[in-house]
């Protein structure tokens, strides 16, 4: 049994040396007990090994002891240990620290690892605080590391803080600097340091500004900030109350944004316009004519939404104004509603088809692409702000509703929609073109107005 | 107007500087306050000295210097026409701000920009002021970065990128129609000469540090930009291409993407609904694909939808690359290249690494992998190692729930 004293938990050189001994004597890494400071009075130990002669130096790759220093720094106790295993298995292995999935490897590649976050850490959340003595002003922190990085992190604030005075203190020792020399004392308490600063007061409202209510991500925050450094960073005071009340402002943000009266809804809406005109969201552009866009009054209470433009509509560059326009119209008329009181448009945009000879026939848009079409449609319900929006067919339900739900059971009732007001589905008005019998055709256009007439009254009540 | 106290106009310009990303400190030349009169020091790596519950870093004291401003920009809570209360800090004011937060180690450093106040060439002169003073008056050497204004003097401009760290000029949004439409007062010709002109002082400041050890520096850590995401129509493709572009011809650091975010004071021609945050983090992945991964933007482009050109929501764009491109896997991890491990999901840059070093000695089993990474679940159907060959997996249809989480099951006897 050999039993090695370090001088203290980051005790490097002495561990190097011992190891470098044991090494050389061919000691089994399990005959070798590693103790930090302490009395020479254990009962298995033995006097420390002589130290090696230069000659029978083992030689070890630079990437070992790179590793072994900030492993070594580690709070596990069996850190020491662990090392020499390692090392010991290099002799007869040079290539092993090459091997990162060797599991003794990988477990100092997580210790080394643990050690540079706590130290990074250490740097980025140590905070001063100012007392002013005889020498002017004197900054002073506490901090609780998790391993033993003190004196490795010592130069850091050294290098940054070069002209300051300053000290650190932690559980297990402090470190004092006075402009030109560093000098370490023994482990403190909280209580040694200043209980606040002036400072920090508008260092929170700093904290408080930048953060923004819109987006809350506790948990990336948490990953990198956990709590067990909390109580030593005066501004995780105020996350508490940050968080309680971000969904509450955020809502009265966008209800605040709602409710305003902007004068430039026109010119919102003509810009939105232009800006569809070259739009390639999807690749229903590169055949169709041109982009067709809703229209109507900007203050409508309801909205209209088909599916696409047909041929007629593709030519023109307005929405329904080919044969199922015509059969709206009719409806409306019936209904009781005046068209130019409503704003009227398309889930799909560009008009998609099948060239079949000389005609182009209709083709159903995917719903990529009524994904695609989606952001107009949200656009245009954002501006003009309906209390109801009539979806026309599907891929109007579809658009309208962001899933595909079935025209049969969803019709005829007003919807709760996500972004405010009230969704209501019916028929596409081309539907009605398409029943052959007659009796069965009246039935259901009768339907298609009822429908229609009932969603003007919930927007005009 | 009452007079406002430091503290009344942080919380201001603190709130008005929110909007823009970037609080990195990160690459910049080492430094140290040693043998200096002043504080402050650099790493190359930056610090994040705190977070907040947006899950954004804190690492340098982000501030406009005023909120007030000539332009009428829609997505911009600082407009014109905006009613939001205005402050303005004195460049004095700033200077003594940021030294007190720095002394506490509260910071890395300061990012400065500003709302336009006067004319381009005074307000890049406040700005630089404050650089100066920092560098100068107090031999601050710590990070610094400046905001620059596109019609500003050449020579104030030649000025910020002296005493800066990084610069910046924000393309705002990824389509010149979305400009157009929310900051009709902007023009992207202008950004993309004044990025151009940056560039090449930028490089040519490079050139000379390396003649010279005595050439002054020329904003060392180089210049940024950052988009708006969700605000114009602009798709995942469009903006991936759009970014490897600007990454290209403006040798950019970083391209910042900024999910558009609810703003008090909204302008009515702004969409009122925030795109999902989890877009702008899949944007930020495709990012680091073509940065870290060898990706070229149009293979990123490739994992987004081939009608829609969104990125998958619910999948990382590694993932979903792979599982359009079966055909390249299962990739055998003690033969494939680099450039083919890289593509497995689930093994990232530094696992890639150590595998490579690794199998110059031996052979990597499936116990092996499992060591270097987080999870097997991810990568089982996408590689070979010496006691492992998914056989059928890589080819089942129902592949992406496999290797996707589950939804978590409901509790039966929750409370």
């Amino acid at each position: 049994m050999h039993t090695v004293r370090l001088a203290g938990e980051d005790d490097f050189e002495g561990w190097r040396d011992a190891a470098r001994s044991l090494a050389a004597l061919g000691a089994a890494p399990d005959t070798v007990i590693w103790q930090v400071g302490g009395a020479r009075d254990d009962l298995f130990g033995e006097a420390p090994p002589p130290p090696a002669s230069p000659k029978s130096e083992t030689r070890v790759p630079r990437r070992f002891v790179e590793l072994v220093r900030s492993a070594l720094l580690h709070r596990d106790p069996e850190r020491f240990a662990l090392g020499y295993a390692l090392l010991v298995r290099l002799a007869d292995q040079p290539r092993l620290i090459d091997d990162a999935a060797d599991p003794l490897v990988r477990r100092l590649e997580t210790m080394a690892k643990a050690v540079r976050r706590d130290i990074h850490k250490m740097r980025a959340f140590v905070r001063f605080r100012a007392i002013e003595d005889e020498g002017g002003d004197r900054y002073i922190a506490w901090f609780e590391p998790d391993h033993h990085i003190v004196h490795a992190n010592a130069a850091f604030f050294v290098n940054r803080f070069a002209s300051m005075r300053w000290s650190i203190l932690t559980p297990a020792l402090s470190l004092h600097w006075d402009s030109e020399m560093l000098r370490e004392g023994p482990g403190a308490s909280k209580r040694d340091a200043p209980g606040d600063d002036p400072v920090e007061a508008i260092w929170k409202t700093y904290y408080a500004s930048i953060f923004n209510p819109a987006r809350l991500k506790t948990g990336a925050m948490l990953k990198e900030m956990p709590r067990k450094y909390w109580k030593n960073m005066p501004e995780t005071a105020l996350v508490g109350e940050l968080v309680a009340t971000a969904r509450q402002r955020e809502s009265a943000m966008i209800d605040t944004a709602r409710t305003a009266t902007g004068g430039n809804i026109e010119a919102a809406w003509q810009a939105l316009r232009d800006e569809a005109a070259s739009c390639r969201r999807c690749s229903l552009y590169k055949n169709a004519t041109q982009t067709v866009f809703g229209e109507g009054p900007l203050d409508a209470a309801m909205m209209l939404i088909g599916e696409q433009p047909g041929d007629q509509e593709d030519l023109a560059g307005r929405p329904f104004v080919g044969p199922a326009g015509q059969v709206l119209d009719t409806a409306l008329g019936e209904a009781g509603i005046d068209r130019a009181r409503l704003y009227v448009t398309n889930a799909v945009k560009h008009f998609k088809f099948t060239p079949r000879g000389k005609r182009r026939i209709h083709a159903k848009p995917d719903s990529g692409e009524i994904e695609a079409c989606r952001w107009w449609v949200e656009q245009e319900k954002m501006l003009v702000k309906p209390k109801v929006s009539v979806a026309l067919g599907a891929t109007a339900a579809r658009s309208l509703l962001g899933k595909t739900v079935t025209i049969g059971r969803e019709r005829g009732r007003p919807i709760e929609l996500a972004g405010g007001g009230v969704g209501w589905i019916t028929v596409h008005p081309s539907y009605l073109l398409r029943i052959p019998e007659a009796d069965r055709a009246a039935e259901e256009t009768n339907r298609f107005v009822a429908d229609l007439k009932a969603a003007y009254a919930l927007a005009a009540g | 107007m009452a007079q406002l106290d430091t503290r009344e106009k942080l919380a201001i310009l603190a709130d008005a500087a929110k909007y823009d990303a970037s609080c990195a400190s990160s690459g910049t030349s080492k430094r140290n306050s040693a043998g200096g009169k002043g504080i402050g020091s650099t790493e190359g790596m930056g610090i994040c000295h705190a977070y907040a519950p947006d899950g954004r870093c804190i690492s340098l004291l982000k501030i406009l210097l005023t909120n007030s401003c000539i332009f009428d920009c829609h997505y911009c809570i600082n407009r014109k026409s905006s009613n939001v209360r205005r402050a303005r800090f004195t460049a004095q004011e700033v200077v003594t701000l940021t030294l007190s937060f720095y002394r506490r180690n509260y910071i890395e450093g300061l990012f400065l920009s500003s709302g336009i106040i006067g004319s381009s060439d005074y307000t890049m002169e406040q700005i630089v002021e404050v650089a100066r003073s920092l560098r100068e008056d107090h031999d601050f050497r710590g990070y610094i970065h400046l905001k620059t204004i596109p019609d500003a003097d050449s020579d104030l401009v030649e000025a910020a990128g002296r005493h800066a760290d990084r610069v910046s000029i924000n393309v705002e949004l990824p389509t010149e129609q979305g400009l157009k439409r929310l900051a009709p007062e902007k023009s992207q010709r202008r950004i993309e000469r004044a990025m151009g002109a940056m560039h090449r002082s930028i490089e040519d400041g490079g050139d000379a540090a390396k003649r010279y050890r005595s050439a002054p520096r020329f904003a060392p850590a180089g210049q940024s930009t950052q988009m708006i995401v969700g605000a114009d129509a602009a798709t995942d493709g469009d903006i991936v291409r759009r970014a490897s572009q600007l990454y290209g011809r403006f040798g950019l650091r970083r391209v910042y993407y900024s999910a558009f975010s609810p703003i008090p004071e909204a302008s009515t021609v702004l969409p009122l609904q925030r795109p999902p945050l989890m877009r702008e983090h899949r944007l930020y992945q495709s990012d680091w694909l073509m940065r870290f991964y060898e990706y070229r933007p149009d293979e990123v482009a490739a994992a987004a939808d081939p009608v829609t050109g969104m990125l998958p929501l619910d999948i990382d764009p590694k993932l979903a690359w792979a599982l359009r491109f079966r055909d390249r896997f299962p990739v055998d991890v003690n033969r494939a290249p680099r450039e083919m491990l890289l593509r497995v999901p689930g093994l990232g840059v530094k696992a890639v690494n150590a595998i490579l070093t690794t199998r110059r000695w031996r052979q990597l089993r499936l116990a092996d992998v499992a060591r270097l990474t987080v999870s097997l679940t991810k990568l089982r159907p996408f590689l070979i190692t010496a006691d492992w060959r998914p056989v059928a997996l890589t080819d089942r249809a129902d592949l992406r729930s496999l290797v996707t989480k589950r939804a978590k099951q409901l509790e039966l006897f929750a409370a």
